[in-house]
């Protein structure tokens, strides 16, 4: 490898490979979860984490780069337990960019912290030349605590755990695609950008047997599954029938030749948990706005250690695997 | 409970044969939709699956993917392609690496997007790499009959596009290849009808069926076959009924006939088949890069030990390749087939890798 490739950036092996060869072993990495677990400040627990927001368009339908900037870094906080409570905004703004759409941008940033609960407490903006960025970039940081007894890692994954999943898969990756090229679907595909934290609060005071948590963003539920399954060295078998696909999902994805389960989500999580507590988690969830939909899709075997494995719909197995490169479209 | 019905008869139909059977799926959409579905699983194992021809990705040879590089590097050119391309192995470089090194290259959808980058940018060259079989070569030809309208004068295309049935005959005639009976690709025979099969039954009398691509298509489809070597039957049947016509799409066909012709073209793995490639005819030489560029790269080797050209007449299984999953992977292709989410080695790789359930074809 001697040049950074756009798949680089697709969440898949090829960043996986990028990240376990070149950044490893030069930062202080724990683990590679969606937030650091920081031990011994004050005493707690205190979550911190960090994601930069490079979408293309910035205005999707169902949200805007903003809100997604906002909602991401609450969610990283949220899958590892914490209760968020501060974020951080760095800006990188393309020379002549639209005032009025930075105000957009700004306001639903705004009313995003104020939905979850969180404040926005620093910043910084940097003005680059025409050209040389897409408009806007967002990276916001940000902090939460985590409350004694919780313990969230996919470490604590145990063969015998069941797999809930909050909600329907693809939306956000299909309204992106949708929009990018042109194509419209009615009625429309929104993305499902959205806080989690009020959720898995729910969830936690309804049980602290929650062993392992993962918002499935770029590379889609079937990338989380399987590092969770690598990291838990356990096999996690999926049900195909269980999954919810929304039509208009599954068309956009026969249309376009992908595959629903890598397509990128920005408003469900994925929980494995401890067997005897996932009837009263999922009913826990259905009484939230975001977990209606939640679902038992499969569960922790020990072997073949490492694997994910889904059982089709007309009973046959087949291998799930992280994303490799980019999810593209056919071309026949 | 369909499922189950058509499981037991296709076990059925294989007693009643006695003997194993080889079925060659021709298109990539049909490789992917078995593993997909998880449809060796539930079949009796005397039953072969072995892929064919039919992922565009896979069977564009090297030289086209050096000459499209070749074009992305001239001054003032955009090029566009569909996104499968990208990551294809030139005999240097990909286009994907192409575009980190500063190459104006645009994945499209389709070749009307490719138009309206042209008529956006009227002081660039816009050229389209037309890659694809019968399913796509249509919408290309639809696409220069709107340029033509519009007046767009800065839209190219080099056409490496294939067609299907020259490919089977190719096949047939080769000796190592042991097939019993073909699953005829869906969506190109929408476009062209069965009748251009008919050879493969009057000539060599070898059942096959256009099927369809959800799990009880397949299942169907299969069963259909195997139906014609029990009673002893070589015929071309329709499974797909509900979108494959006999005569096809003449329409489409027509338009296509507008601005292309046939012409020899070299096939990754399979060599130059006679009349399988379609070239711009005269009425359309404006719109030929070749007419503004002399594009001349060297002609290329497959890489070494790569058994892409013998995966892709159902020879060798992907995992007969001493590089498939080592040296060879999703990643990091060496041939073709590992790249397109379509190829063999590479649906191979992601739904069955590395020898988990001892898969043996």
């Amino acid at each position: 490898m001697d040049k950074i490739l756009l798949s680089h950036g697709s969440g898949g092996t090829m960043m996986h490979q990028l990240i376990k060869e070149y950044f490893v072993p030069q930062f202080s990495l724990k683990s590679l979860d969606d937030s650091a677990v920081l031990e011994g400040i004050n005493g707690g627990k205190i979550a911190f984490t960090t994601d930069s927001y490079v979408v293309s368009p910035i205005f999707f339908p169902g949200g805007n780069i903003g809100e997604l900037a906002v909602n991401g870094t609450v969610n990283d906080l949220s899958m590892v337990g914490a209760r968020p409570l501060y974020i951080t905004a760095g800006l990188i703004l393309e020379e002549g960019f639209s005032i009025e759409d930075l105000k957009t941008i700004l306001s639903s940033m705004s009313a995003a912290a104020e939905y979850s609960g969180i404040k926005i407490v620093a910043g910084d903006t940097k003005v680059v030349d025409k050209g040389k960025a897409d408009g806007i970039f967002i990276n916001t940081s940000g902090i939460g605590i985590i409350e004694e007894g919780i313990d969230i890692s996919p470490s604590k994954v145990t063969p015998g755990d069941k797999v809930i999943l909050s909600g329907p898969i693809g939306n956000h990756g299909i309204s992106i695609i949708a929009e990018r090229n042109g194509i419209s679907f009615n009625p429309p595909i929104l993305s499902d950008t959205a806080p989690l934290n009020s959720l898995v609060n729910d969830m936690l005071k309804t049980t602290k047997e929650i062993h392992a948590m993962r918002d499935p963003t770029r590379g889609g539920l079937a990338t989380s599954l399987k590092e969770i399954a690598i990291a838990s060295r356990t096999c996690i078998t999926i049900r195909e029938n269980s999954i919810p696909v929304p039509e208009g999902v599954k068309g956009a994805c026969e249309l376009l030749g992908f595959d629903p389960l890598y397509v990128a989500n920005e408003g469900i999580l994925i929980a494995i948990v401890k067997a005897d507590m996932a009837e009263l988690l999922i009913n826990t969830m259905k009484k939230h706005p975001l977990g209606g939909n939640a679902c038992v899709i499969g569960d922790v075997k020990e072997d073949p250690s490492e694997m994910v494995l889904l059982k089709t719909s007309i009973g046959g197995t087949r291998i799930i695997e992280m994303l490799s490169g980019d999810q593209l479209p056919r071309i026949c | 409970m369909v499922t189950k019905n058509l499981v037991d008869k296709i076990k059925k139909t294989m007693d009643a044969i006695g003997r194993p059977v080889n079925l060659m799926e021709v298109c990539g959409t049909h490789t992917v939709a078995i593993f997909r579905h998880g449809i060796r699983d539930i079949i009796p194992k005397n039953i072969r699956l072995l892929s064919g021809p039919g992922c565009p990705v896979c069977v564009t040879p090297i030289k086209d993917v050096d000459a499209a590089i070749a074009i992305s590097k001239q001054d003032n050119v955009i090029l566009s392609t569909f996104g499968d391309m990208m990551r294809v192995p030139g005999s240097k470089q990909s286009l994907y690496h192409a575009h980190a090194d500063g190459a104006d290259i645009r994945v499209v959808y389709s070749p009307i997007d490719a138009l309206n980058i042209a008529s956006a940018q009227l002081e660039k060259k816009i050229v389209f790499f037309a890659t694809g079989f019968e399913t796509t070569s249509p919408s290309v030809a639809g696409t220069l009959i709107e340029g033509k309208r519009l007046g767009v004068d800065n839209f190219f295309i080099y056409s490496a596009h294939k067609t299907v049935p020259p490919a089977l005959k190719a096949l047939l005639d080769s000796d190592d290849v042991m097939v019993n009976g073909f699953i005829l690709p869906g969506h190109v025979s929408t476009i062209i009808g069965s009748e251009p099969y008919k050879f493969i039954a009057s000539d060599y009398r070898i059942p096959s069926v256009i099927t369809g691509f959800d799990a009880e298509d397949i299942l169907l489809g299969i069963n259909m076959i195997l139906d014609q070597i029990a009673t002893g039957r070589a015929e071309v049947e329709i499974q797909y009924k509900k979108v494959v016509k006999e005569k096809g799409n003449q329409k489409a066909m027509s338009i296509l006939n507008e601005y292309f012709e046939s012409c020899d073209a070299q096939w990754r793995g399979l060599g130059i088949i006679p009349k399988s490639g379609l070239k711009l005819n005269e009425r359309a030489k404006r719109w030929d890069v070749n007419s503004i560029y002399n594009i001349d790269v060297p002609d290329s080797r497959e890489p070494k030990s790569c058994l892409c050209g013998q995966v892709l007449r159902g020879v060798k299984l992907p995992t007969d390749c001493v590089l498939f999953g080592k040296n060879c992977t999703p990643e990091h292709p060496v041939g073709a087939c590992m790249v397109s989410t379509e190829g063999s080695c590479a649906a191979f790789y992601r739904y069955s890798p590395r020898g988990y359930r001892g898969y043996n074809g």
